[in-house]
């Protein structure tokens, strides 16, 4: 049935003092934790100082918690990229005038990747067991011949021990091609807007095809680098899957709350109740995929029970700090999405959603923090101020970027040559 | 007069033209018995006020089920019925139980919901479907409406609210049995 649509195209997202308010003071009330936390572990709390080698020092966890954030915001950004790349590779209609708010997730990818770099040239030694030196060598006490085994895979074509040439070269090969892909897709998407017509659309598909055969590789490795490798000994062959599934369910949960929240705010007047039914669909889909992914992983380890692998799960689920977090992480993740947003009202009413979705935020944030805290801090980790403090800077600092770089264009894609399909969907 | 033996059948040739005529039809307040269309008609079943299918309800039950059922015949089995350690494992180990019960669940739910669709749908073996007009499956829209719910109406006017919607033929159907 055609009907004359008349929607605002030309919308721009402003950026008000009372939003940036809010953003500055989620920031502030992390940073005030973040320094709790310090004086805590600073002054109190005696150390458990594990191997003798390195004694705890409270910088450790400071360490690893930097280290948790820069993965979970670089995955959060770069989801933003991945999901707009998929909408246009699979030709997809309804996500339409979704598309500008999720290329606007890739501008924390620079910062992502400066920070991953400072990070590990502070801290590679308290974070990366594979980082000292005497573990490669052969008259040394330390020497271990399995991480020498492995040592290539950081160090080729240097000697081993020596400077991580090859992981940094991935590392910043890794980000600068995200970083070329993403600037690539958000100007041909501009280009669209100030030019119209369909060739910028095939264009678009064409370097987001290129660009998803390229993340699928990507993801995949520096997963195993910049989290698998933490512990060094262990492997899983499905790691790189778990931790692309853990990144896309939480790029989902912020893609479909930074929707809503603009809805709310009087934006997106063409996005109704069956885009935001879609968007909840892909958080309860991809929730299960993860679960899949997390349950494949965690049984065959419990059903061989080799002790190299298993020794990963005993670290956690043997302990006392971590032991009870696997169990919340499961529920979060899992039972929660499965059962609230099971119905299909649940997935069109903004209550539930909002409420799932923020909760899935964190909940893959302790994904991340049960996969580097075990093998960094170990027994001296936990749960405390600092955690959520530094959680919440990262989240204020990436929401602070994504606003206001969102607020610079336009926010709906308006000569997107599918917004008359969007309009119309219906399911 | 009997319920569900005699029908004035309306025959459409095109969806727009149907659902509007379906949105008028029960503005005039006559009651549609069932539309009959070749292939999903979007937006149909709003235009007739059907409410929401509660086949998910029986999806979720059966769902149910399949989990209570696995979860209890491996228990029942590893640990009662024959007992086995199986790599050194306890004799219930519960991880490895989860394969067969999500197996159950989507294979029960599935069961269940064909089952449930087809016998609130008489398609049941032994259902007999009434075929208002054989059309139906080729290139033909097919309305139904029961005289007996519609009493008050009478026939002439059903007829006519019909043919004023755009129906391209209107026929009669009874059925006997």
């Amino acid at each position: 049935m055609a009907q004359a649509t008349q929607y605002n195209l030309d919308q721009k997202f402003d950026f008000t003092e009372a939003i940036k308010k809010s953003v500055f003071l989620v920031g502030g009330i992390g940073l005030l934790f973040l320094i709790l936390g310090i004086a805590a572990a600073i002054f109190g709390g005696e150390a458990h100082g594990d191997d003798g080698q390195h004694a705890y020092h409270w910088t450790h966890r400071l360490f690893a918690n930097l280290w948790i954030n820069n993965v979970y915001f670089t995955g959060l950004a770069i989801i933003g990229v991945f999901f707009f790349a998929i909408q246009y590779a699979a030709s997809a209609g309804w996500s339409a005038p979704l598309v500008k708010i999720m290329i606007s997730f890739g501008h924390w990818l620079p910062i992502a990747g400066v920070l991953m770099i400072v990070t590990f040239f502070i801290a590679s030694h308290d974070l990366f067991h594979w980082t000292h030196s005497d573990i490669y060598d052969k008259s040394d006490s330390h020497y271990d011949s399995i991480i020498d085994g492995k040592g290539a895979f950081f160090y080729w074509p240097m000697e081993k021990g020596s400077f991580p040439i090859f992981y940094l070269l991935r590392m910043v090969l890794f980000f600068g091609f995200w970083v070329f892909f993403f600037n690539k897709l958000k100007s041909l998407s501009e280009q669209e807007d100030l030019h119209g017509g369909t060739q910028y659309w095939f264009k678009l598909r064409s370097w987001s095809a290129i660009f998803l055969v390229f993340f699928a590789v990507s993801s995949s490795v520096s997963a195993w680098d910049w989290v698998m490798s933490i512990d060094t000994h262990w492997f899983s062959t499905l790691f790189g899957w778990y931790v692309f599934a853990s990144w896309f369910v939480a790029g989902l949960a912020a893609l479909t709350l930074v929707t809503m929240f603009l809805k709310d705010q009087g934006y997106l007047d063409m996005v109704n109740d069956n885009h935001i039914h879609d968007l909840g669909k892909y958080v309860f889909a991809f929730s299960i995929f993860w679960t899949y992914i997390w349950f494949s992983q965690f049984l065959l380890i419990y059903y061989a029970n080799i002790p190299e692998e298993a020794v990963y799960f005993v670290e956690r689920l043997e302990s006392d700090v971590y032991g009870g977090f696997i169990i919340v992480n499961l529920v979060i993740n899992f039972f929660l999405p499965f059962l609230v947003l099971m119905t299909r009202d649940s997935k069109r009413h903004s209550v539930f959603l909002k409420l799932v979705c923020t909760l899935i935020l964190f909940g893959h944030w302790l994904d991340f923090f049960l996969m580097v805290q075990p093998g960094t801090v170990g027994q001296d980790g936990g749960l405390g101020l600092m955690e959520v403090g530094l959680l919440l800077v990262y989240a204020s600092a990436f929401a602070f970027v994504m606003f206001t770089n969102l607020a610079k264009g336009n926010l709906i894609a308006k000569n997107h040559p599918m917004l008359e399909e969007s309009y119309h969907h219906h399911i | 007069m009997e319920k569900d033996k005699n029908f004035v059948v309306g025959i459409f040739d095109d969806e727009d033209v149907l659902s509007l005529a379906v949105r008028q039809i029960r503005k005039a307040g006559v009651k549609i018995h069932e539309v009959y269309s070749p292939y999903p008609v979007h937006g149909l079943d709003e235009d007739l006020g059907y409410r929401r299918s509660r086949l998910p309800i029986a999806a979720f039950l059966f769902g149910l089920l399949g989990t209570t059922l696995a979860l209890t015949m491996q228990f029942y089995m590893m640990q009662f019925d024959w007992p086995m350690i199986i790599g050194g494992k306890n004799f219930a180990p519960i991880p490895t139980f989860i394969p067969v019960t999500f197996e159950l669940t989507v294979l029960l739910s599935a069961f269940g919901m064909v089952g449930v669709f087809m016998i609130t749908n008489n398609l049941k073996p032994w259902g007999q479907p009434r075929i208002f007009d054989i059309r139906s499956t080729d290139d033909k829209h097919v309305m139904a409406i029961d005289l007996a719910a519609n009493a008050s109406l009478g026939k002439e006017k059903i007829v006519e609210v019909l043919k004023a919607s755009g129906a391209t033929e209107v026929n009669n159907k009874n059925f006997e049995d």
